[in-house]
């Protein structure tokens, strides 16, 4: 059972990466199945159900990519 | 209202505080240090705040930042330190915030001397650091021209948003004369300054002071919204004084100290029977061109007297545009002129000229 | 659902021209959050330096003045003197503070000027193309260093916060480092105490955050973040060097 939901705003991250450094579970990664519209693979997690919502990932973006919330 | 004594340096101080200065960032370098010195004691008194600087960059830095904030600021040097400032000035023009700068003129190049010169002509009237812009350059002639034209040059500072220039030599730093302080109704309407970072609680958007265009596009149409200004300036801010133009066979072009020099040997030459004019530039930028349509048919020539290789001979060329050649008499290194001097100038080339 | 991390109001919908992985786009969120957080930012005026970073007028969600290279604690100072019950800070890289901008950082230290420096160290000069910079360390390679910095050419890498520590009136000086999320917490944490210290009207204060620069390092950037760990912190150490009521 998620202990929280992250939302990432896709089309305004950088495909930088730092975030998949952060996350303490490892469910962050960039979705190399699609281009955003500045031409980077975006952020996402696929697997929302493991996350801890501690926003560590949100802690680490240059762009304020990510939004976290918590149950 | 009684006439004081006062010396040059302190005198500047005083018309400054007079005008509304509240503000004054400065750096000592002779022969202008009785001007911050002066403001460190008097400032306080008036709720205004004095801060003597690391450096002259640092003070028009400060400046800079004052001005955006809202100030009526001011800061004072020597040529060597106002080349110092260049880098400050051309940012507070193109980031188009106002602010007085202080002159007092000093013998150059770089080190040079701490003795009067009127050498530093071409950096104050060509804007002085990079890019196309300029300065209002006012040069009084003695303590209580400058210190009447202390309220305009704040007021103008305002009007225009741009930074204004006081221009002094050595002597007239140092020099002592009776002075009025005068009470003088502002010539312009001040918008109010709503442009300025006082914070915007959150009201409003955030104001910025820049001088920063990247696209080539947006800097164009900056520099054509500058030069605007400029040209509004050259229409309603000219300032001089012609004397004796009258019958004149040889008009002399002199400003500041040099004039009255000029003045002196102009009283002698007419007891000789030589009739010698004078056009007294009062603003240095923007130079008084229609000044020389006043001259009469009578002038074989034109004469610069400048403490200076001569600096403002080129202004006068254009001004002249052709009608009459221009000769120049300078002492340098911060040597005066003397009335024999100039005297011995005008016979050698009314000699000529006959 | 509580909403527990969203975009603070303290930066303006501009998306920022930084490098992917730049880590001014985290330290810039940082100060915009605790401006928010501390309820200032209608009465905050920043400084922008010279660098990757002149822009930042254009992010910061308050009033602000761009500086000339260097000179940005001179303007805060000017700013300051007029609007004393407002909060100023300058954001500088290490061109902008440590090479050309010794005497105004060292003087505001001096004077204890109530302002607060954020100051980004990431070892080189972003904006023009990675020229060596006052930071860079012995070894590193630089477009004007290009067999890597020597101490016989160019001595040791200046320690800024050590050395801005030793006056008087600096009563705030920590160094941080962004490369990890528990180290971005410290660095929050830095930030606020340093604008807690221009509030309560201690004296000057300065955050140096170690900082990376993909671009011109040449690596990505998440190898960044390993080479900032590996390299800068050894060197520059973090932690707090001064704060108010502590003898050091």
């Amino acid at each position: 059972m998620a202990k929280g939901k992250v939302t990432f705003n896709q089309d305004i991250c950088k495909g930088c990466g730092l975030c998949t450094t952060a996350c303490p579970v490892k469910i962050v990664t960039m979705d190399t199945s699609k281009m955003n519209i500045k031409g980077f693979h975006p952020a996402t997690v696929f697997e929302m159900d493991k996350c801890i919502g501690c926003a560590n990932c949100a802690m680490m973006c240059p762009d304020s990519v990510i939004t976290v919330e918590r149950f | 209202m009684a006439k004081v004594l006062m010396k040059g340096n302190e005198a500047i101080g005083a018309a400054a505080i007079k005008a509304g200065c509240k503000y004054f960032f400065g750096y000592p370098i002779t022969p202008q240090n009785e001007l911050p010195e002066y403001m460190s004691r008097e400032m306080p008194k008036v709720g205004g705040v004095f801060l003597q600087a690391e450096s002259e960059v640092s003070a028009i830095n400060m400046v800079y930042g004052a001005s955006g904030a809202g100030a009526r600021v001011m800061t004072s040097s020597s040529s060597p330190g106002i080349a110092l400032k260049q880098e400050g000035i051309t940012y507070i023009a193109g980031a188009e915030l106002p602010c007085v700068i202080v002159n007092i003129v000093r013998g150059g190049p770089g080190l040079g001397g701490i003795q009067p010169a009127q050498s530093d002509y071409n950096q104050v009237t060509r804007g002085g650091g990079n890019g196309d812009y300029k300065l209002l350059v006012y040069a009084p002639a003695n303590l209580q021209e400058m210190v009447d034209l202390m309220q305009e040059a704040f007021d103008a500072a305002d009007y225009y948003r741009n930074p204004v220039m006081m221009v002094g030599d050595g002597m007239i730093g140092q020099m002592m004369e009776p002075i009025e302080f005068k009470e003088s109704k502002s010539r312009f309407e001040l918008p109010l300054k709503d442009w300025v970072t006082t914070g915007t609680k959150e009201a409003r958007k955030p104001n910025i002071i820049n001088s920063l265009f990247l696209d080539p596009a947006e800097l164009e149409n900056h520099n054509i919204r500058l030069q605007a200004k400029y040209d509004a300036m050259k229409e309603n801010e000219v300032k001089y004084e012609a004397y004796n133009l009258e019958n004149a066979e040889i008009v002399i072009v002199a400003y500041g100290t040099t004039s009255r020099i000029v003045r002196n040997a102009i009283i002698d030459l007419k007891e000789q029977g030589i009739n010698v004019g004078l056009i007294r530039p009062i603003t240095l930028w923007p130079f008084p061109e229609k000044a020389f349509d006043l001259i009469p048919d009578s002038c074989k020539s034109v004469l610069s007297v400048e403490m200076s290789m001569g600096q403002m001979i080129d202004d006068i060329k254009i001004a002249s545009n052709g009608r009459w050649p221009v000769h120049f008499y300078g002492r340098s290194g911060g040597m005066i002129p003397t009335p024999e001097g100039i005297i011995g100038k005008v016979k050698e080339l009314v000699g000529g000229a006959k | 659902m509580a909403v527990v991390f969203q975009k603070t109001k303290g930066l303006t919908d501009k998306e920022t021209h930084y490098c992917p992985g730049c880590t001014h786009g985290i330290i810039h969120r940082l100060v915009a959050e605790v401006l928010e957080e501390l309820d200032v930012l209608g009465d905050t005026i920043g400084v922008a330096p010279v660098g990757c970073s002149v822009l930042a007028y254009d992010y910061f969600n308050c009033d602000m003045q761009e500086a000339s290279h260097g000179r940005a604690p001179a303007v805060a100072t000017g700013i300051k003197r007029v609007q004393p019950d407002k909060v100023v800070f300058t954001y500088q890289g290490d061109g902008d503070l440590a090479s050309i901008g010794t005497a105004e950082i060292v003087h505001v230290a001096h004077r204890g000027e109530k302002i607060t420096t954020i100051f980004v160290n990431n070892a080189i000069y972003g904006m023009t193309g990675g020229q060596m910079a006052p930071t860079t360390l012995i070894g590193q390679r630089a477009t004007t260093a290009p067999l890597g910095r020597t101490v016989e050419h160019s001595g040791m890498p200046l320690r800024v916060s050590e050395m801005l520590a030793t006056i008087d009136g600096a009563a705030f000086v920590e160094r941080v480092s962004v490369d990890t999320p528990a180290n971005i917490r410290k660095t929050k944490k830095a930030i606020k105490e340093a604008f807690q210290c221009q509030i309560d009207r201690k004296g000057f204060s300065i955050v140096e955050v170690l900082s990376t620069c993909p671009t011109n390092w040449g690596m990505t950037p998440i190898d960044a973040l390993k080479w900032l760990a590996d390299n800068l912190i050894p060197y520059y150490p973090i932690g707090n060097f001064r704060r108010p009521g502590e003898e050091k």
